[in-house]
């Protein structure tokens, strides 16, 4: 991990209007990635995690917010205004494998088509490439002449991330890419991200509701909740000291495996209610309905942002 | 002992060939036990829970095996009394709400009926002041707030733990001795998962249900059952208590899954298991994860292993303990 920002979001927004109103899925968020780090954003479904990465990847612009990628690109223009360069360097692995690829090409097919558009190898030798690609995520040259039915799900995440690295990326979007598969796939699919991550000083921002993935493969954790980020901490000390009561709750909810994972889960926290609708979110601190230590401040003024320490940020009146 | 499943083989006919899916399952669930169904997807987690009940799809076939519910044999039982266990004895959370409710009648004309039929069995035709009372008990019962609007409500109007909620109300119901759960929680958030798990914990201990929670997520499992059964492929690989299994796993399969399983308090997964489930049109003559399993040998693929008894409580399938 270097220390130059490779992309950096401030202040950025998305509203969807829809027949009950106007959602606020991301409502000012600010964050930067670091070269050759995997940054997690973590949320629930409806937090707006999805929706962060979707728009940096330009399926649709913002609302407001700017978002600057290597110092020189602005991000808020839509994905077909983008110059070529730029959209061969951002490339995303979404949830369903089942779904994000062609059921109609063979696997060759599927990886061949962004080395053509991006031209990066001569078009005689582009099965070449679609062999060495495989080979790096760790499928064999067969795999080459099925289609994705015939694999199994890890094996289809493997290939929708061999076509994410085949333009040559720096930057990629996970998104939700384990969630759909079982744990002995999932752990392939893991071990391979985090060795490509390390041979071609790639940077990931995942998005997951899974904080046992988080703690596997990321360096810095960001819980996001109704469209806001609450806390941001590096892995280590994200799972050693937890802060905001949301946080904690998220943890203690984790069915743990063993004695040494129950101990990291917080005590005196308990799960109540659910997450409002992004229509009308609560007022103050958005968490403050379900929050146990929820006091007359919260429910009338944002927290401001609290720092722990260098890296370690709460946004909650607690440690005020 | 309360339920005792032997040698249950389910097949699934199509118009081209036979899916077979179950090879030779046992099982066995004591009074007051909560046993836990470890498998991932495409295992025959929900065709057993299915073949527990009889309500197998049209195509289900059972060729051969035994499943003994307190004394009677399931599968040789007239339609009058498998209705009965259904409505009183045996109730089941299934995995999707959304699928399982229809979505074109209210919570209310859909509990009203469950508790309807459950009462005549028991010889009472209930006025709907009573049925009113029932089910507004009921939802109080699985912390729902606010037990009329939800009454009122279609299934599409509720969030999807309230939707759970009102399954786990409607599987209560007709389970006054077992209840199957079959993966309640996937498709919900962590923090409702949590809700709900507790909830049904405390149902269940508050009853002394017998329980069978069936998951591909192991944590869970480890933390609400008493002892576990893996599935794979159809078949059960390994049994045993449950700190047991998972501290000590024996089956290769086990042993795989549970490193593959991300930890909170420490980096680095196993290696997971390369290779996907096998076709169930022609399975593996011997053991099923001999394909996939890392220490195979020649006698794996031609037979199946039958049980070995590694200690007291704890039995696994596999030749390496031979």
């Amino acid at each position: 991990m270097s220390n130059y920002t490779i992309l950096s979001v401030s202040d950025l927004r998305k509203y969807f209007t829809t027949a009950e109103g106007v959602v606020r899925a991301v409502d000012g968020v600010s964050f930067n990635v670091k070269h050759g780090e995997t940054l997690a954003l973590v949320g629930e479904s409806g937090s707006g995690k999805t929706t962060t990465g979707h728009v940096i990847m330009g399926f649709y612009p913002p609302d407001g917010g700017k978002i600057i990628y290597k110092g020189a690109y602005e991000l808020s223009i839509p994905m077909k205004k983008r110059p070529l360069e730029l959209k061969r360097d951002i490339q995303i692995v979404f949830q369903d494998p089942g779904t994000s690829l062609n059921p109609k090409r063979l696997v060759k097919d599927i990886i061949s088509l962004p080395l053509l558009v991006h031209r990066i190898v001569d078009k005689r030798r582009v099965y070449e490439k679609v062999a060495e690609l495989l080979e790096y995520v760790g499928l064999s040259e067969e795999y080459m002449f099925r289609y994705p039915h015939e694999l199994g799900g890890g094996e289809k995440q493997l290939v929708a991330i061999a076509r994410a690295l085949a333009p040559n990326p720096s930057f990629i979007i996970l998104d939700e890419s384990t969630s759909a598969l079982d744990v002995s796939s999932q752990a392939k699919v893991l071990n391979t991200l985090v060795k490509i991550q390390n041979e071609l000083k790639l940077t990931y921002l995942l998005i997951t509701h899974d904080l046992g993935v988080v703690r596997n493969i990321s360096q810095r954790v960001m819980i996001m909740y109704l469209g806001k980020i609450y806390e941001e901490a590096p892995t280590e000390e994200f799972f050693k000291l937890p802060m905001h009561p949301y946080t904690q709750m998220l943890l203690s909810s984790i069915p743990t495996l063993s004695e040494e994972d129950e101990k990291i889960k917080p005590r005196g926290i308990e799960s109540v209610g659910e997450i409002p609708s992004a229509v009308k979110p609560p007022s103050g601190c958005r968490f403050h309905t379900r929050c146990p230590f929820a006091k007359q401040i919260c429910m009338e003024k944002d927290p401001p942002d609290i720092i722990v320490n260098n890296n370690h940020i709460v946004r909650c009146w607690l440690y005020e | 002992m309360l339920l005792e499943i032997n040698d249950l083989h389910v097949y699934y006919k199509s118009y081209w060939y036979i899916l077979k899916v179950l090879n030779g399952v046992w099982l066995r669930v004591d009074k007051g036990e909560r046993v836990g169904i470890i498998g991932e997807s495409g295992s025959g987690k929900t065709t057993l829970l299915k073949s527990i009940l009889k309500i197998l799809p049209q195509n289900g076939i059972i060729p051969r095996g035994e499943i003994r519910y307190d004394g009677k044999n399931i599968l040789k039982l007239g339609d009058n009394e498998l209705t009965k266990i259904r409505r009183k004895e045996i109730g089941i959370i299934f995995q999707d709400p959304m699928a399982a409710l229809n979505p074109v009648f209210t919570i209310k004309e859909q509990l009203y009926d469950i508790i309807k039929h459950k009462m005549m069995i028991e010889g009472h035709n209930p006025s709907s002041k009573e049925l009113h009372e029932q089910a507004v008990k009921i939802l109080n019962d699985v912390r729902l707030p606010d037990p009329e609007r939800v009454l009122k409500s279609y299934p599409f109007q509720l969030s999807g733990g309230m939707r759970q909620r009102v399954m786990i109300a409607m599987a209560l119901i007709s389970a006054e001795k077992l209840l199957l759960a079959d993966e309640p929680t996937t498709n919900l958030d962590v923090t409702i998962q949590d809700q709900i798990l507790k909830l049904i914990h405390k149902l269940v201990t508050e009853k002394n249900l017998s329980t069978i929670l069936v998951s591909h997520a192991l944590g869970m499992v480890y933390q609400m059952t008493d002892r576990v059964f893996v599935l794979y492929a159809g078949d059960i690989m390994e049994e045993a208590g449950t700190n047991e299994l998972f501290n000590h796993p024996k089956h290769p399969y086990t042993q795989l899954l549970i490193s593959s399983t991300p930890r909170l308090s420490s980096v680095g997964v196993g290696e997971g298991i390369k290779g996907k489930i096998p076709d169930y049109r022609n399975p593996p003559p011997g053991c099923r994860f001999a394909p996939r399993c890392p220490y195979v040998m020649d006698k794996c693929i031609n037979m199946k292993p039958g049980k070995i008894q590694v200690n007291r409580d704890h039995v696994v399938s596999c030749y390496l303990y031979d």
